[in-house]
């Protein structure tokens, strides 16, 4: 993204807050929020904002996870690693959805398309294992359940079920 | 208006509702109903409904918590019981309109049970339901049968009556009636609620906040989301009125960012709280004032625990403090601050509500009242439930889970999530309350109960959390950050048949100074896993280290995978499923062939085998 382009996106933005420490959470989630991740720049501007060290706003970055702090893909795949998930099957969902998106969790494929996370538990655990496709959660997958709702994300119709 | 005015509209609206000459479906709309297809679901019984004409009043609610028959809807006709389907599926839907709201036909054969004076032939009542009759709700008193974006049906069924028995009282007096309850903390460590308010209230200062912890972290655990997107007003309504015994005048919700559909809920409840004056200044009519707000969670496992919580909310990084100062004394920004669990809150409203003495006829001497739990895992009947303190796990794992699926064999039950313990089949007449589960070596915790068959390797389950508490490691106490990697490095040469003969002993002595050695509630359960199912399961174990076998089938550097060559009439399902092509036809009729060089032990040809001819060693 253009800088001039970031600077005007978080003028914007910052105006809607107050210059508390406190907000620094919520200004870096509503940022995540509309880039998919923390531009340098923006995480520069919002510790002159907030007047906080650059490192506090850094440190602040890298230690919850949901911050990234380089681009994500247009849609996001999170494979649930909760104990429920995990106890039917889970891993080989991972498996199963790596070999169909060409990556591993924590990465980004090339065209910037997908990224694939793992998230701690989504709380959807009685319908273990899940995978969750932006927001949409599919609950009770199967490997052959996870080939077909990923052909749905790339078809952009999501399958309701 | 005061608040018996709006009651006396939200009965007569209920009422309305109640005895409509339309007919009803109720489709449990959550997150859980939501991910098994609910939304697809709903789009059908509408164009089912408009195709033929009928006008029916479709309401969205929470969880009722039979979650392993979800997608699940209730249907009543006029002058009709509530009858209840679950598994629907669009095709399904759409029949039931045709069947029973068209033709009258209530089809028991999809029927789960009915609720209503009469009965219906060959449907079972439904609160009599194996799953559902030893249950006792409070907590979950209205979810799945109130709406729960309408803060009407929730005031026609009593609520905020106990806010305004509250307001009537002083505030110590409410403090003696959390005392008498017995109500202990719900967020796992069981501390004396009314004790707790009591700490707070009789801390000096001017300013004080109250803090609802909605940072459901642990896998297995979704209690508290069920309950905000089910019935978010029974946990505001427990914190107005704990907000009003200690003398606070603002408060947060602390709530995970991956609980959308939970914030959602929360915000609507808190507009619609603002419009009927039940939140803000001067709440209704009396002197005292209270906003609340709602604070998103990052992603961080140790700000469930307060002091990382609370430095979480100023803006900083969730790293827990040493006590004292307790948070009573000087928390949220050095001012004093009581921190509860949503179960907590939702309890206190029904306390208030009702009275202490009916609260306390539940449960046992120590642990007063009900718990909530996930139950999930390998269990043929997963859900949300809640049940009496001291009730036997058994009761719980046979009784409203159904035991085990496919003729398994149990193998543990895993209370407490990564901070609690894994509890064999010898364990299981262990009663439910917070001494006998410490006691055991596990915690109440937050409510996660995961049970695990013997397809479970119980080394792997310990690597499994471990890794967990491994990476949520602040980092901060020396113990929890390096002790625990140690840990798991050890448990992944186990698992991968690098174990030695000391490593047990070497793992205990770790847990021991890794408890000893951290700040905070994180560290200082992460061992319990790795104990418990030491001291549990320790031949399992040894059979890892000593003769480098998983008798599970799970660790992959310990089993190779076989074909049954008796059993196998070649019939192809596995080679299809095979990710790596490893097994090959011989032709119909002949049992396949493994090639050893290919397989990557993925366990998929065992899965989908129905004639147990792959063979796991």
């Amino acid at each position: 993204m253009v800088k001039a382009e970031i600077r005007q996106q978080l003028d914007e933005l910052l105006s809607s807050y107050n210059r508390d420490g406190s907000n620094l959470i919520p200004i870096l989630q509503e940022i995540q929020e509309r880039n998919g991740y923390l531009p340098e720049e923006a995480m520069q501007k919002v510790a002159q904002f907030l007047k906080l060290p650059e490192s506090a706003v850094y440190g602040v970055s890298t230690f919850y996870a949901q911050f990234k702090l380089v681009p994500s893909g247009r849609k996001i795949v999170r494979v649930c690693r909760g104990t429920a998930c995990y106890v039917r099957g889970g891993a080989r969902i991972l498996s199963e959805v790596e070999k169909h998106l060409g990556i591993r969790a924590g990465e980004t494929t090339t065209d910037l398309e997908y990224s694939l996370e793992t998230i701690a538990c989504f709380g959807s655990c009685a319908l273990a294992p899940v995978v969750v496709i932006d927001k949409t959660v599919h609950g009770r997958m199967t490997p052959a359940k996870v080939k077909q709702i990923l052909a749905d994300a790339r078809n952009g119709d999501e399958a309701k079920s | 208006m005061t608040l018996d005015e709006i009651r006396t509209r939200a009965r007569k609206k209920w009422e309305l509702l109640e005895h409509s000459d339309r007919p009803r479906i109720f489709i449990g709309a959550a997150t859980c109903g939501r991910a098994a297809g609910a939304l697809g679901v709903l789009e059908v019984l509408e164009a089912a409904l408009a195709q033929n004409n009928i006008e029916a009043i479709i309401t969205q609610v929470g969880c009722i918590g039979l979650c392993y028959a979800e997608p699940l809807i209730s249907i009543v006709k006029p002058g009709r019981p509530h009858i209840y389907y679950g598994n629907l599926t669009p095709e399904l839907a759409s029949q039931l309109i045709n069947d029973y709201i068209v033709n009258d036909n209530p089809r028991p054969d999809l029927a789960l049970g009915s609720v209503g004076e009469q009965s219906i032939e060959g449907i079972p009542q439904f609160w009599e339901l194996p799953m559902l009759k030893p249950q006792v709700r409070i907590a979950l008193r209205n979810c799945g049968l109130i709406d729960p974006g309408n803060i009407d049906h929730y005031i026609a069924n009593d609520g905020y009556s106990g806010l305004v028995k509250t307001l009537e009282m002083t505030p110590e007096e409410v403090i003696e009636e959390i005392k008498k309850s017995g109500l202990r903390g719900r967020g796992g460590a069981g501390f004396p609620t009314g004790l707790k308010w009591e700490f707070c209230r009789k801390s000096p200062g001017e300013v004080k906040y109250v803090i609802c912890n909605a940072d459901e972290g642990d896998p297995g655990a979704f209690m508290d989301r069920s309950l905000l997107e089910g019935d978010p007003h029974s946990v505001l309504e427990g914190i107005l009125i704990g907000a009003y015994a200690m003398g606070a005048t603002e408060g947060y919700i602390y709530i995970r960012a991956e609980y959308p559909l939970a914030i959602e809920r929360l915000k609507s409840a808190l507009r619609q709280m603002a419009d009927y004056g039940l939140v803000g200044d001067n709440i209704l009519g009396s002197n005292f004032s209270f906003h609340i707000k709602i604070k998103q969670g990052a992603g961080a496992f140790v700000c469930g625990e307060e002091t990382a919580l609370m430095a979480s909310i100023e803006g900083k990084r969730g790293m827990p403090r040493s006590r004292p100062p307790f948070p009573a004394q000087a928390g949220l920004w050095g001012k004093p601050t009581n921190i509860n669990n949503v179960e907590t809150w939702s309890n206190v409203s029904a306390i208030l509500g009702r009275s202490a003495k009916w609260y306390a006829n539940y449960g046992t001497e120590k642990s007063k009242g009900t718990k909530t739990f996930s139950l999930a895992g390998k269990v043929n009947r997963t859900g949300l439930i809640e049940v009496p303190m001291g009730i036997p796990l058994e009761e719980i794992v046979y009784g409203i889970g159904g035991g085990i699926p496919n003729n398994k064999q149990f193998k543990a039950v895993q209370t407490g999530g990564p901070s609690g313990g894994c509890l064999p089949a010898n364990r299981l007449n262990l009663p439910v309350d917070y001494e006998s589960l410490a006691e055991a070596g596990s915690i109440m915790g937050s409510g996660a109960m995961v049970i695990m068959d013997e397809d479970t390797c119980i080394v792997d389950v310990a690597r499994y959390f471990l890794s967990f508490t491994q990476s949520e490691s602040c980092g901060k106490c020396v113990m929890c950050r390096l002790g625990t990697k140690q840990m798991l490095e050890i448990l992944e040469n186990i698992c991968n048949g690098k174990g030695k003969p000391e490593d047990i002993d070497l793992l205990q002595k770790l847990s021991e100074a890794v408890k000893a050695g951290s700040l905070c509630g994180l560290g200082q359960t992460t061992p319990n896993p790795v104990l418990t199912t030491i001291r549990y399961f320790r031949d399992e174990y040894e059979e890892h280290i000593r003769n480098r076998k998983c008798p599970a089938g799970v660790c992959k550097a310990l089993i190779s995978y076989s074909i049954n060559e008796e059993k196998c009439p070649g019939c192809g399902l596995c080679i299809k499923t095979c990710p790596v092509g490893a097994i090959t036809s011989m032709g119909k009729g002949k049992p396949v062939v493994l090639d050893h060089e290919k397989c990557i032990k993925c366990g998929s040809c065992y899965d989908v085998c129905r004639l147990d001819a792959i063979k796991v060693e």
